[in-house]
């Protein structure tokens, strides 16, 4: 056999992405895995653990097609979670819907609601970068969440507004709403995926590696971040509908809660900032980890600590998230495996000649 | 009347914000990093000395002689244990480590003290000044002239001290500081330190000051970041005027309109500031540069 390489019959260079076959195999496993797993685990308990995934599944998701593609890190998206609670409790009872499947109507209306309230917001904060960004996303929650406890005659104030809740059995009473949030969610994660995989996409992710030679390259980069906002703050608003319906009550201090930008953010990063999929990964993990937390260890207060540890511990050892981290493991896997072959290649003629 | 008792109280609380900003403010100038957690440490430090002030049976001022090496050597520990190992984007993982420190804490505090109001106590805390038909609070006056002192000294430290001088330097840039010698890793070190052994002080001035439990800190933390906002990013001058400022019109307006309006003005005032000066009151046009 022949050893003797010339560059003609080089074999092309590897490629360093993950093959085809192992991405789509393991979106599709990941799919039936989310199809069928309240079929079953049917005990109520882990099903509404299912639920709260979904929610925020689709909630990171449709803030990671802002906040990961642009790098602009919201810590106010709460605002759009909170009008859909609230837009959700309030034509419900203006609506008089009853409680049921015909509640699932609200959704839609949620997500316009939430990306007209967009179009304000979006104009007045974008015009800042960088930190004050954050800060001013922070600012916003807060005037928001003070509203709602000030306009009494609409809110309800810090007594909160009540959702009629259908009277389904308890075995089957959370597969509703796991069904449509899954939806939802996946309706989330095809946007999401289009968008990077557009010109549109491209312009957002150059805004995020430098604005303002992103400007200069004749990106209408105020537009495109508008954009971005607006479609992001339709999924949070979904995601505060679902979440309303579910859980029944609004108060101000749980729809508009700094605690949940930051879960938000938290579930991104750890998944991997800006990639199509880590978010929702993180979201799956990190939520699902988080409600089992809270539901084993009752108080809330050593739920705080089991969190804020595992926080730290996912910052210092995953800083890039786990899917950038899979894709760095092939990556050398792929090189290391090229390593090997070049050296066999090397000593091949020299008959297992001695080693280095 | 009222209208100027509230001016005057506003200027009062306003001093025991400014501190707390500066804090903020330095500690963001040196290390760009935003202390998310500072409202978690001023609980903390408020319940350091409540503890210290229960089982000691010492006045609030002295427990401070004991909960601020305490918290500034904790300042020193975070920096050295998670800021620094911190490679890559630096301003967003900062941000949210920090706010992994806050939860710990203010997990830690609800389960050590239970999720209960409480209040530090002294003999004279309920004692009032009068000057003509104003009243005022004599822990609100003694806060302030503690945050003024302070603030005196801050400013001697970083204007007028060797160490001053290196911490402006990496204020204006890490990089030649580094160059022409300064260890801007401890410099860091040393102002994380100082900006949360600020945090002991400011939280033994709120716990006299206010009621407090363990999740208190999400109010102070916001309240933070629109006055060091407003104020610019990384301008100490620009956080104490916005302090002041900030806490004078929220409190006129609480008298004038209606208390819970109070605190809505404040923070649109903040929005209203930035879309005319995007990079705050007192902010380097710099700022806007990514």
């Amino acid at each position: 056999m022949s050893t003797d390489i010339t560059t003609s019959q080089r074999p092309t260079p590897p490629s360093y992405e993950v093959p085809k076959v192992y991405r789509y195999g393991a979106l599709i496993v990941g799919f039936f895995a989310l199809v069928i797993f309240p079929l079953v685990f049917n005990n109520p308990t882990i099903s509404t653990i299912g639920v709260f995934a979904m929610i925020f599944l689709m909630a990171v998701t449709g803030w990671n097609i802002f906040s990961g593609y642009t790098g602009y890190i919201a810590l106010g998206h709460a605002v759009f979670f909170g009008i859909g609670q609230y837009a959700t409790a309030m034509l419900s009872s203006y609506w008089h819907i009853n409680p049921g499947m015909w509640t699932f109507v609200l959704i839609p209306v949620s997500m316009i609601l939430a990306g007209i309230a967009a179009i304000p917001i979006g104009f007045m904060i974008l015009r800042v970068r960088k930190h004050t960004f954050i800060v001013l996303t922070i600012a916003l929650m807060f005037i928001f969440q003070l509203f709602a406890y000030n306009l009494r005659s609409w809110t309800g104030g810090s007594q909160g507004l009540e959702v009629g809740q259908p009277g389904w059995d308890g075995s089957v009473f959370n597969l509703p709403y796991y069904y449509v949030g899954l939806f939802v969610a996946i309706i989330a994660i095809i946007t999401s995926f289009m968008i990077r995989r557009s010109k549109f996409g491209l312009s957002l992710l150059a805004i995020r590696d430098d604005e303002d030679r992103a400007r200069s390259l004749g990106i209408n980069t105020t537009r495109s971040k508008l954009i971005a906002f607006i479609i992001s703050a339709v999924f949070l608003g979904a995601a505060g509908c679902i979440y309303a319906m579910f859980v029944g009550s609004v108060y101000p201090q749980f729809s508009f809660d700094p605690a949940f930008d930051l879960e938000l953010s938290i579930m991104a990063f750890a998944g991997g900032l800006g990639t199509i999929l880590g978010p929702s990964l993180g979201a799956l993990i990190i939520s699902a980890a988080q409600q089992y937390f809270l539901i084993s260890f009752g108080g809330a207060n050593v739920f705080l600590i089991v969190y804020g540890a595992l926080f730290i511990v996912i910052l210092r050892l995953l800083p890039g998230g786990v899917v950038p981290a899979i894709s760095d493991k092939w990556r050398s896997h792929v090189v290391r495996k090229e390593q090997r072959k070049l050296d066999a290649e090397i000593q091949g003629p020299a008959e297992g000649g001695a080693k280095k | 009347m009222l209208v100027l008792q509230a001016i005057i109280e506003g200027v009062l609380v306003g001093g025991f914000y400014a501190l707390m900003a500066a804090g903020l403010t330095l500690v963001f100038g040196v290390m760009d990093i935003v202390n998310f957690a500072i409202g978690a440490l001023i609980v903390l430090g408020a319940y350091l000395s409540y503890s210290v002030c229960n089982h000691l049976h010492i006045d609030p001022f002295l427990s401070l002689l004991i909960t601020t090496p305490l918290m500034t050597g904790l300042g020193m520990f975070i920096y050295v244990f998670l800021i620094k190992p911190i490679k890559t984007n630096r301003v967003v993982m900062s941000l949210l480590t920090m706010f992994a420190v806050a939860t710990l804490i203010e997990g830690i505090l609800d389960i050590c003290y239970n999720s209960g109001f409480v209040q530090i106590h002294a003999s004279y805390i309920n004692n009032s000044l009068k000057i003509g038909k104003l009243n005022f609070p004599l822990i609100y006056v003694l806060s302030f002239l503690l945050s003024v002192f302070l603030l005196g000294c801050l400013f001697l430290i970083t204007y007028r001290t060797k160490f001053g001088r290196s911490l402006r330097a990496s204020m204006q840039n890490p990089v030649a500081a580094r160059l022409v010698g300064i260890d801007t890793d401890r410099v860091s070190m040393i102002t994380l330190g100082i900006g949360i052994g600020l945090a002991a002080i400011g939280g033994m001035v709120f716990g006299t000051t206010n009621a407090f439990n363990a999740s208190s800190s999400y109010d102070i933390i916001s309240r933070l970041l629109v006055i060091v906002i407003l104020g610019g990013f990384g301008s100490v001058g620009g956080a104490l005027v916005s302090a002041i400022f900030m806490l004078v019109i929220q409190d006129v307006v609480a008298v004038v309109w209606s208390p819970v309006w109070g605190s809505t003005t404040f923070y649109m005032i903040l929005i209203l500031v930035l879309l005319v000066r995007p990079q705050g009151l007192f902010g380097k046009k710099g700022v806007r540069a990514q």
